[in-house]
């Protein structure tokens, strides 16, 4: 449908947009900023921090631009004495209730009401302070995530977030008027509510009022003391991120230079998630294909479809507001999970090591693994498997602080062993990536033959649409898988955990035919992680998605199965998928939470 | 002008209000609503806009569903005449209710009370029951539901009213869209006063020339005015509109009148200087209906603090230059009192109140600069000392 034309003057410059464009879009078409703060790409209109305000000639009000969509014969302006008096008022309103102590701020640098506070230089604090002391308190129950009152602004960005991204709602405004807050369920502390760890409303905060828990101190400390042995492993979506906190732009290939650079920063081996993110799929692709069998052959009850478990925020989602359906989980652990079992046990035997003596430390681009690695199961090493979650953010800062010229580094290559991959482990950062490695996989198993996709890219799975499906035939199934033969095999993908609910709510009415079904608490899966650098939007996800099947495309090996350390693992180690070892070290459980 | 004030019966009369629905059913909507233009009547719940147009933008909408909803939230202080107005004709109400879903199409209408007038339940379920009765043998599709206020000044707020009736927080809404486009649950709705209604009714009863001979250009007809503060006869009036401050004064104070707060916590303060030269009505100074009179025992201080107080706890708290403007001022004018900032300062003070004005989200917000400006201006000396 084609759309109304409006046209308008924006600092006495003629537009003519869209009808339904926000003043605020209509000017950005014309390169001109206006300041947001309660603005986000990614969320509904909000209209309450009042910074973007603007003159409306013939107006008494100054209208919010992104609340206000332009109409025929409109004339803006963005920068009148007026308004800058308002954006000032505002601005000073804002540091007046806020604990402005940039120097010792972790947000420093990166924060939206300090970009804005430097611009128009407010210096002169005309009014009076309102931070209350009590406010000062930070909330850090949750390994996760912490959360510090005396710096929100109150713009609400974290409480769309929750809702209407997530679903979770554990955010929530209360009180009015001078006590009106950001809180929680009857106040509790963060790690005794609903929350999933997802992170995506620290990716959303526009201040230092949620962040994630930051460990850099304790990892320096580690890798400085001389008794230990401290390995990093990398996960896939943290490669085509991490540029970003040097200035690059988002999707930049930077894997060479952040192998160099945690060299540089003294761990002892630069490892990857990507080794156990193809492990994940010899077991989970394993263990789809059995409870097909035991469904389709043996006739036994088995919960399909089954579940992807890669995703720890998704994990607890489900376990809040889907404890029923948790056995049709995966009972794999996530490769992050897998990777510190084996570098205890496996790896260490193998070089020698006391695992007492190692360190297991991750870069994620996830906030919520922070929390699963803290899960008392996980701990099948004999000892806590994973040591220390950095974020990607984390990651940069630990860099900089190192004083590594990161954009100058030379191209280094993981340590062997547990640091060989393919294509199929580094597409899992991107949304439909774990499907389509599992595919890749499951059904060169069944068939002896490649997926039937041109360049065995598996299109249908791709992509930033919330609820993907697809359906794969297989033919010409080998002997022993003759009772697929002919079966379509369907499949469905969901990013967001709002999608995510989606598609339980269809397994729950018993509506979804699908077979097995890949779900990532993240818009757009890990490349868009609660970690991962900000700001956050569509195109910069859909940048670093590109990044991705890029880095994938550039492999020599593009399938799990064919990674030859996976083969060594099971033939000297592991022995089997699902095996006994596999077992006690790779597969967890589930424990079922209560919504409130 | 005479120097008498005209007192008014068009609210409280006991008039047959099936007859004049009967009467309105035979006419054409856009009969009625050129009528209720004509007659010049403006919305009696604070904001004043012209009740016909409003009528009108709501009828032209098309949608499956449109909604009448009647604020009785009336949480202005000094302000209790809808609750007088519904114990005495609530079958007005109901009336003027129906008389609306008529003319803009809905076949719903709500009832938005104030928490505190709960205790009318029993009598308006009582009615409201009657007059479906009654409805229902004209064969006319419309009822009507209560719907009990959540206990926020802001509720009444016509948008945060429409939030907290979807069972969200009181918080108002971004407009454009306005209501008449974009209401309850989305669709198109008409929100009025109770006065308000009454006053439709009575202009579908008489036709619009009564009306609109009454007051002056901009504010016609009469008011039912909420009077207190310092008199020897508080209550519920209604008065032509027009009159002047003095004449006010004359007739409600104690002789002895310092100031008139008309409007209550969100209007303007008037000194003695003033009466003479200050219309109440739209082209002086607006009200709601709450007029409360001040004689000189009372620190003017003490009342500006008590309504910025009001205002801090009342603000729903979204937009900053609100829930951080009251409190600044409540904490300004305190610093300025006890010395430490300058007097100056309430210069500083009153720009901001000048971007409160203009940049904050809802009326709320929008108002506080009323009070503050005007019990400054004209009260500086009691604020510093
Ligand atoms: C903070 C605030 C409180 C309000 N409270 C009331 C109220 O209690 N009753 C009322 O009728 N209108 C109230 N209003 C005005 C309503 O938003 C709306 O304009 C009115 O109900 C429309 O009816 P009218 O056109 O008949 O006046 C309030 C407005 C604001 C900003
Ligand atoms: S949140 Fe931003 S403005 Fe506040 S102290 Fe931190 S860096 Fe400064
Ligand atoms: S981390 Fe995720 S679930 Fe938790 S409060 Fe933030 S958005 Fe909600
Ligand atoms: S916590 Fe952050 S996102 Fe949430 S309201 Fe406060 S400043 Fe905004
Ligand atoms: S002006 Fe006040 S009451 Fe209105 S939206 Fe803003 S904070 Fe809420
Ligand atoms: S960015 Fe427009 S009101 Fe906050």
């Amino acid at each position: 449908m084609s759309k109304y034309k409006v046209n308008l003057k924006i600092n006495n410059i003629a537009v003519s947009v869209d009808e339904g464009t926000t003043i605020l879009e209509a000017a950005r078409q014309l390169n001109f900023t206006i300041p947001t703060l309660c603005q986000h790409d990614d969320l509904c209109v909000a209209g309450n921090c009042r910074v973007c305000v603007v003159e409306q000639k013939g107006a008494r009000l100054l209208p919010a631009s992104c609340a206000t969509p332009v109409s025929e014969g409109m004339e803006i302006q963005t920068n009148s004495l007026k308004v800058r008096q308002a954006r000032k008022h505002i601005v000073e309103l804002l540091l007046a209730e806020h604990n402005a102590d940039c120097t010792k701020c972790f947000k420093s640098g990166y924060c939206e009401l300090q970009d804005i506070s430097n611009d128009y230089r407010i210096g002169d604090h005309i009014f009076l302070d309102l931070v209350k002391e009590k406010d000062k308190e930070r909330d850090i129950s949750s390994p996760s995530i912490e959360k510090d009152d005396s710096k929100c602004i109150r713009c609400q960005r974290c409480v769309r977030t929750c809702d209407s991204m997530q679903y979770v709602s554990a955010l929530a405004v209360t009180h009015k008027g001078n006590n009106m807050r950001i809180s929680t369920f009857m106040d509790k502390p963060m790690n005794d509510v609903v929350c999933t760890n997802c992170g995506q409303c620290i990716n959303r905060c526009p201040t230092a009022a949620l962040t994630e828990r930051n460990y850099i101190d304790e990892v320096f400390d580690v890798i400085y003391d001389p008794n230990k042995f401290v390995v990093v492993q990398t996960a896939p979506a943290t490669r085509v991120a991490i540029g970003e906190e040097f200035g690059m732009e988002p999707g930049s290939r930077v894997t060479g230079k952040m192998v160099a650079a945690l060299r540089r920063l003294g761990f002892d081996k630069v490892l990857d998630t990507d080794f156990t993110a193809d492990l994940t799929i010899m077991e989970e692709g394993t263990e789809l294909l059995t409870r097909l069998k035991e469904a389709l052959v043996d006739g036994k009850e088995v919960a399909l479809p089954m579940l992807t478990s890669c995703s720890p925020g998704w994990i607890k989602f489900q376990e809040h507001m889907y404890p029923d359906l948790l056995d049709n989980l995966s009972t794999c652990k996530s490769p992050q999970q897998m990777f510190g079992p084996l570098a205890k046990t496996y790896y260490a035997e193998k070089i020698n090591k006391n695992p007492a003596d190692m360190v297991v430390v991750s870069i994620m681009p996830c906030t919520a693994k922070k929390f699963e690695a803290e899960r008392p199961e996980m701990r099948g090493s004999g000892y806590k498997d994973v040591d220390y979650v950095l974020t990607t953010r984390e990651l940069g800062r630990m860099i900089h602080q190192a004083g590594i010229e990161f954009e100058k580094l030379e191209d280094e290559k993981y340590d062997s062993i547990l640091g060989e991959s393919t294509g199929a482990a580094v597409i899992f950062g991107s949304t439909g990536g774990v499907m389509e490695a599992a595919l890749r996989t499951a059904y060169e198993i069944v068939t002896g033959k490649e997926v039937p996709f041109t360049n065995i890219n598996i299109k249908p799975v791709r992509g930033m649409e919330g609820v993907k499906e697809a359906s794969v035939k297989i033919k010409d199934a080998k002997p022993e898988w003759s009772f697929l033969e002919g079966v379509d095999v369907n499949v469905a993908i969901a990013h967001g955990l709002v999608n995510a609910k989606i598609l339980m709510d269809k397994i729950k009415s018993g509506e979804a035919n699908y077979h097995f079904i890949e779900i990532m608490a993240c818009p757009g899966g890990c490349i868009g992680g609660g970690g991962q650098p900000m700001p956050t939007n569509m195109e910069i996800r859909k940048k670093r998605a590109a990044g991705i099947y890029e880095e994938d495309e550039a492999m020599v090996l593009r399938k799990s199965h064919e990674n030859a350390e996976v083969t060594e693992i099971y033939k000297s180690f592991l022995h089997e998928p699902l095996g006994h070892k596999s077992h006690d070290l790779l597969h967890t459980h589930y424990t079922p939470r209560k919504r409130q | 002008m005479e120097n008498k004030m005209k007192k008014v019966d068009l609210i409280f009369d006991q008039v047959d209000h099936l007859a004049i629905l009967d009467k309105s059913l035979q006419r054409t909507q856009d009969e009625i609503i050129l009528d209720v233009i004509e007659s010049g009547l403006r919305g009696r719940g604070g904001a004043g806009f012209p009740t016909g147009l409003k009528w009108k933008f709501a009828k032209n909408e098309e949608a499956d569903q449109k909604y009448v909803i009647c604020n009785a939230d009336e949480g202005e202080p000094g302000t209790f005449k809808d609750r007088e107005i519904l114990t005495q004709v609530p079958d007005k109400v109901l009336a003027g209710m129906a008389l609306c879903g008529y003319c803009i199409g809905a076949t719903e209408g709500y009832i938005y009370l104030r928490a505190e007038y709960n205790f009318l339940l029993p009598m308006l379920h009582k009615a409201i029951d009657k007059f479906h009765k009654e409805l229902k043998k004209r064969d006319f599709d419309f009822s009507i539901r209560i719907c009990s206020g959540s206990g926020a000044y802001v509720c009444g707020e016509e948008t945060a009213l429409m939030e907290s009736m979807e069972g969200k927080r009181g918080e108002p809404r971004n407009k454009p869209p306005f209501p008449t486009s974009s209401g309850y649950l989305g669709k198109p709705t008409s929100v009025n006063n109770v006065e308000t209604l009454v006053f439709a009714l009575m202009i579908a009863q008489e036709g619009p020339t009564q009306f609109k001979e009454m007051g002056t250009f901009d504010s016609r007809g009469s008011k039912v005015f909420s009077v207190s503060g310092d008199t020897p006869t508080p209550g519920i009036f209604e008065l032509e509109l027009g009159m002047t401050l003095e004449q006010f004064v004359n007739e409600f104070g104690d002789g002895d009148t310092k100031a008139v707060q008309v409007g209550g916590a969100s209007g303007f303060c008037v000194a003695r200087k003033d009466f003479k030269n200050t219309l109440i009505g739209f082209e002086g100074i607006p009200t709601g209906g709450s007029m409360m009179l001040f004689n000189s025992s009372r620190s003017m201080y003490n009342i500006l603090n008590d309504y910025l107080e009001f205002m801090e706890e009342e603000s729903c708290g979204q937009c900053t230059p609100c829930r951080v403007g009251c409190q600044q001022l409540v904490k300004g004018i305190e610093a300025v009192k006890k010395g430490v900032k300058p007097p100056a300062y309430l210069e500083e003070l009153q720009k901001l109140s000048d971007t409160m004005r203009i940049a904050s989200k809802c009326g709320l917000g929008q108002s506080v600069p009323n009070p503050f400006n005007s019990i400054i201006q004209n009260f500086r000396e009691e604020i510093i000392y």
